[in-house]
């Protein structure tokens, strides 16, 4: 019988494999928040419209997802979180990845452009170009304020959603950015902190790394205590209310003192536990940005049933 | 000379065309929806096409 192995050696990529490549959590997060400053956003939306441009976003993403993919791959392998990855396992090619992402890139970008307007299509591109480009290609691998200025990428997404509902860009969506923006360092420095042999094999420059752990830990706590402000701001602002306000003071108070507690530790606390008090703060910090941005959507909801702001709170008492 | 029976691979590619052509069907149907909702919305749908289109024309105030 004839032997296959050599066609067998270079794989097929499954469905599965080419979702995985546009890094559906972190579209996730993406599409959330723009959904949430979409609707928040003052002015009528058609509901197709609205789903067409967040399928846009989406895509928009992913794309930037797999031409991160497609430039990480030589660390992607050396690191245990990111090994398995469609390309660093071998199942999608590096061509292919950028392929994929150039593609999408420009598809994205073109069809909001014609469902929502230039401007939220113009926004998409820089958050692809921010995220392939600045982040991935110059940032991650050269300095510790990588996901500091790359967190802008992330943060992007509601002022898109925004600007697909009014056409413009206001002070709401601009804190929104700032609040996502802020969140993005504790948030990955947690991770850091339970995953630092990861990115040292990989020699990627993450605080841990450059500055320790100690440092590490006490940035954590100053960029938790950077969102009260910011939080309290939207809570006041157009987009906020009671609920928002409610949730913020319940959420901040939570971030300080898990963010706090992180600070009292060393390291060789946190490697005896496993890093349980680390991977508590980093599931905490993703409940804290979906859950704020909840908020924003109920008592946008709760301002169109019981009217604005001053009366829905009366409404609520 | 034909292939023989169907190979795991094949399998997979044709889980993949699937899923593309369900993907592309989904397209057509998602650009339809939006046409229609942007013809019903009243606005203009003329753009420029190399001859004058009066209809396109700034309106004096």
């Amino acid at each position: 019988m004839a032997d296959i192995s050599a066609i067998q050696s270079r794989a097929e990529a499954d469905v599965s494999d080419l979702l995985t490549l546009l890094k559906p959590r972190v579209m996730s997060l993406a599409v959330f928040t723009a959904a949430v400053a979409m609707f928040a956003a003052p002015g009528a939306l058609h509901p197709v419209i609205g789903f067409a441009s967040l399928l846009f976003i989406a895509i928009g993403a992913g794309a930037s997802g797999a031409l991160n993919m497609w430039w990480d791959a030589d660390i992607d392998i050396l690191m245990r979180r990111t090994r398995a990855r469609p390309v660093p396992d071998g199942r999608v090619s590096r061509q292919d990845a950028l392929m994929l992402g150039l593609w999408l890139s420009g598809f994205s970008v073109v069809m909001l452009a014609l469902t929502a307007n230039l401007l939220a299509a113009l926004l998409l591109a820089l958050t692809i170009f921010y995220y392939a480009v600045i982040y991935t290609i110059l940032l991650k691998r050269s300095t510790p304020q990588n996901i500091v200025i790359g967190g802008a990428a992330g943060a992007l997404p509601p002022i898109i959603g925004w600007a697909v509902t009014t056409g413009g860009i206001s002070v709401e969506p601009l804190a929104m950015f700032m609040l996502i923006l802020l969140w993005t360092p504790p948030h990955f420095w947690s991770l850091a902190l339970f995953s630092s042999d990861d990115y040292r094999r990989a020699g990627v420059p993450m605080l841990t790394i450059t500055h320790g752990d100690h440092a590490t830990r006490r940035w954590i706590w100053w960029y938790s205590l950077s969102l009260l402000p910011v939080s309290a701001f939207l809570a006041l602002s157009g987009v906020g209310g009671p609920l928002t306000l409610a949730a913020a003071v319940i959420l901040n108070a939570l971030m300080l003192h898990f963010a706090w507690r992180l600070r009292r530790r060393d390291a060789e606390t946190a490697e005896r536990d496993r890093w349980s008090e680390e991977r508590r703060f980093f599931r905490l910090s993703i409940l804290y940005l979906f859950a704020i941005f909840a908020a924003f959507a109920a008592d946008t909801a709760a301002g169109m049933i019981f009217g604005w702001f001053p009366l829905s709170a009366v409404a609520l008492l | 000379m034909s292939i023989p029976g169907t190979h795991e691979l094949h399998v997979r590619r044709g889980r993949r065309n699937a899923v593309l052509g369900l993907v592309l069907g989904g397209f057509v149907l998602l650009v339809f929806a939006i046409t229609l909702v942007k013809l019903s919305s009243g606005q203009s749908m003329e753009a420029f096409d190399h001859v004058l289109r009066p209809s396109l024309m700034e309106t004096e105030k």
